[in-house]
């Protein structure tokens, strides 16, 4: 699924809604989601999951390629952590699939 | 930041009442999860992939007491953020200090 899929499907699930402003609902709910981040902030998605920005300490790397030695530069990088309910229905799903060819 | 300050920016933004903000943020996020309960793989350029991943069934440890446990096969969530987002963290606005001092 990509954005525009997704737009599609929340289309069809608020059809009183025109497709214009449910394009832009999942914009800003992205737009959202990043300027959070972007201010270091930490995100939580009831029944969804969390993002937190997290510091990469500075490094000394290796050109894989000559060997040479360059410095890593410290970074921010965003993580996200899976909520403990969808965690369970995803990890769910594959026993479920499993039980049922099992069967077959 | 939760749910409910996404509500508020589409409650100011496109003009919704609160309740449909609402609805329609609960939406969005129903629509995500039911497709990767579903097995299906979450590509949002720009932001990032949500990816499902297999795992076969394995012998574990619980690492505190050494007893032997079976992992049951299961699916597991994984994110990958996309070098946009990436790069976007890591440009420094005004009035913020380097990542080194983050």
């Amino acid at each position: 699924m990509t954005k525009s899929e997704l737009i599609e499907r929340v289309a069809l699930l608020a059809p009183h809604i025109s497709k214009k402003d449910t394009e832009t609902v999942v914009n800003t709910v992205f737009e959202s989601l990043v300027s959070s981040l972007k201010s270091g902030e930490r995100i939580e998605i009831r029944g969804f999951g969390s993002f937190q920005v997290k510091l990469r300490e500075a490094r000394e790397g290796r050109n894989p390629k000559t060997g040479e030695e360059v410095e890593i530069p410290a970074k921010r990088t965003p993580f996200f952590k899976v909520g403990k309910e969808l965690k369970e229905r995803i990890a769910a799903r594959r026993r479920e699939e499993l039980t049922q060819d099992g069967d077959s | 930041m939760t749910k409910a300050d996404i509500v508020e920016t589409i409650y100011e933004r496109v003009g919704f009442s609160k309740k449909e903000s609402a609805e329609l943020v609960e939406t969005v996020f129903d629509v995500i999860k039911e497709a990767l309960v579903s097995g299906e793989k979450v590509k949002f350029s720009g932001f990032g992939n949500f990816i499902v991943r297999e795992k076969n069934a394995r012998k574990g440890r619980n690492p505190q007491t050494g007893e032997q446990i079976q992992l049951e096969a299961r699916r597991v969530l994984t994110f990958k953020p996309s070098l946009v987002l990436k790069n976007e963290l890591n440009q420094a606005p005004e009035g913020r200090d380097e990542p080194s001092t983050f």
